[in-house]
């Protein structure tokens, strides 16, 4: 069965101010599947999350969602859009003045008009998902990083999206809990055929989830592919990427 | 960059602020009108901006009323005229200083938390996380501040009208030996209820220019700790330099060149 694509990029090129960012990068997201994308610290790879959620909109290329060029969309229909994707924030961006329950609740209470009863609900779930049922009331100076980025990730599965983009979700983690992040992101997509991106420079957790990964190197992306094909590159800069040599053509 | 391109600047970046400010004030309106409030964080916003704005606002009208009559007084005595102190002291602060002085004082106190508070959030993308999930910061954050201030502003130059009276009856008495029923008796003549009206229409303008410009200035953010310093401090001088301007606007629509 041909693969269906839920999102791409085509051809975009982005800078901020006068450094580019990324240059002519294409890159498709299959429907139901987990998209890793690796690359160096700087290399663009949350810029791409941005992008594919209508934040940051590019100079040139486009951005399809669904067949709709985020790009070129008023952001009130980008904001109907962007309620069936999720964006899970590197560092969490919880809302301070909320309590936990009320940051994860926020996206159904706003965008949704279910009952209280049934929100509640779906919040216990997504707290319970990440092991956060006991910290609901307490406010976010009042957790740990690594609690805060496991509530925003509650909040970005709570709505259970069509399309959920991990930024960098189990940087700082223990690896208790990185083990338990990366089998939420599995069961989701298991559970409900959730497509996601992860960025991430988690390799051992990118080979257990990762249907397709892609390389940012430079702003330019430089391999995709599945897991098995990156893995077996022979391009040298992935190569070196992902045995973490010293040596090699990427300059430290 | 030679002096024109500078210029070029300036007048660029003027335009565009004046473009982005009069675009929130659009899509906040725009909320307002389709009823799209969050009613309870308006409330909160009330008692924190508005609220907890009383007590300053107190302190500095009633010092106010107090010099004007003092300097008025004194001298008004001497020539025979006690008899206009209290419509004096009533006059300014129901017209002018009231109004004017209470829209200072919370673009210092409430501008600046509003813009402290936004840009903060702008900074640790808890704004650009609020986008994400098809939430506009305008309506979640702008709307409830600006109904907040301009329902609260009024209320509080009334407070602020009556305690400067008050202040300035008591300095006439202790330094001019005006009574208080004569100070009241001409404040009464000397003011109508349209002169009180017309001071807190011009409130509502200040409570938007206070709400809209921190508001602004907190989405405008960048830069972490250093630019949300600089937000702060932007966002008390353009109000207050707003509320100038607009007073004077104001002043000659609401009274004219008769008064």
């Amino acid at each position: 069965m041909a693969e269906r694509i839920i999102a791409r990029l085509d051809s975009v090129s982005l800078r901020f101010g006068d450094r580019l960012v990324l240059q002519n990068c294409s890159l498709p997201i299959v429907e139901g599947a987990i998209t890793c994308i690796v690359g160096l610290s700087g290399a663009g790879k949350s810029t791409v999350l941005r992008l594919l959620d209508g934040l940051v909109r590019p100079q040139e290329g486009h951005v399809y969602v669904r067949d709709v060029d985020v790009c070129h969309t008023k952001e009130r229909e980008l904001n109907k859009i962007r309620r069936s994707i999720s964006l899970s924030f590197q560092f969490a961006a919880l809302l301070d003045s909320l309590t936990l329950e009320q940051n994860v609740s926020l996206p159904l209470v706003e965008n949704t008009n279910m009952r209280r009863s049934e929100i509640r609900q779906k919040v216990s779930e997504a707290l319970d998902a990440v092991g956060l049922t006991f910290a609901n009331t307490n406010l976010p100076a009042e957790l740990s990083g690594g609690m805060l980025k496991r509530a925003g990730f509650a909040r970005a599965v709570v709505t259970q999206p069509d399309l959920i983009l991990y930024d960098e979700p189990t940087t700082g983690l223990d690896p208790i809990s990185v083990h338990l992040i990366t089998k939420t992101i599995m069961r989701l997509r298991e559970r409900s055929n959730g497509t996601a991106v992860v960025t991430s420079h988690d390799l051992p957790a990118i080979y257990m989830m990762a249907d397709y990964m892609a390389m940012l190197f430079e702003g330019v992306i430089i391999a995709y592919g599945t897991t098995e094909e990156i893995r077996q590159s022979q391009n040298p800069i992935v190569q070196q990427f992902l045995a973490g040599d010293e040596v090699g053509p990427i300059p430290i | 960059m030679n002096p024109l391109e500078r210029v070029g600047a300036r007048t660029n970046a003027f335009f565009e602020y004046a473009g982005g400010l009069t675009q929130l004030l659009g899509s906040s309106i725009g909320f307002l009108f389709r009823a799209r409030i969050r009613i309870g964080e308006a409330i909160s916003q009330a008692y924190l901006l508005g609220y907890q704005s009383l007590p300053i606002t107190l302190l500095t009208s009633l010092f106010t009323g107090m010099v004007i009559a003092l300097e008025s007084a004194v001298n008004a005595v001497q020539y025979g005229l006690g008899n206009i102190v209290g419509g004096a002291v009533a006059y300014t602060s129901a017209r002018e200083l009231g109004p004017m002085l209470t829209g200072i004082v919370v673009a210092g106190r409430a501008g600046s938390a509003i813009a402290a508070e936004i840009g903060s959030m702008v900074v640790t993308d808890q704004v650009e996380a609020l986008r994400s999930m098809g939430i506009e910061p305008a309506r979640y954050l702008v709307v409830p501040r600006l109904l907040a201030l301009v329902v609260m502003l009024p209320l509080l130059t009334i407070f602020a009208d009556v305690i400067s009276i008050i202040g300035g009856a008591w300095v006439a008495k202790i330094f001019a030996h005006i009574g208080y029923s004569d100070f009241m008796q001409s404040a009464r003549t000397t003011i109508s209820m349209g002169d009180v009206e017309k001071g807190l229409i011009k409130t509502v303008v200040f409570a938007a220019i206070i709400a809209l410009v921190g508001s602004f200035q907190g989405l405008r953010t960048r830069g972490g700790a250093a630019g949300v310093g600089k937000s702060t401090t932007g966002a008390v001088v353009v109000s207050m330099m707003l509320i100038f301007i607009s007073n004077f606007a104001l002043s000659v629509l609401l009274y004219g060149s008769s008064g």
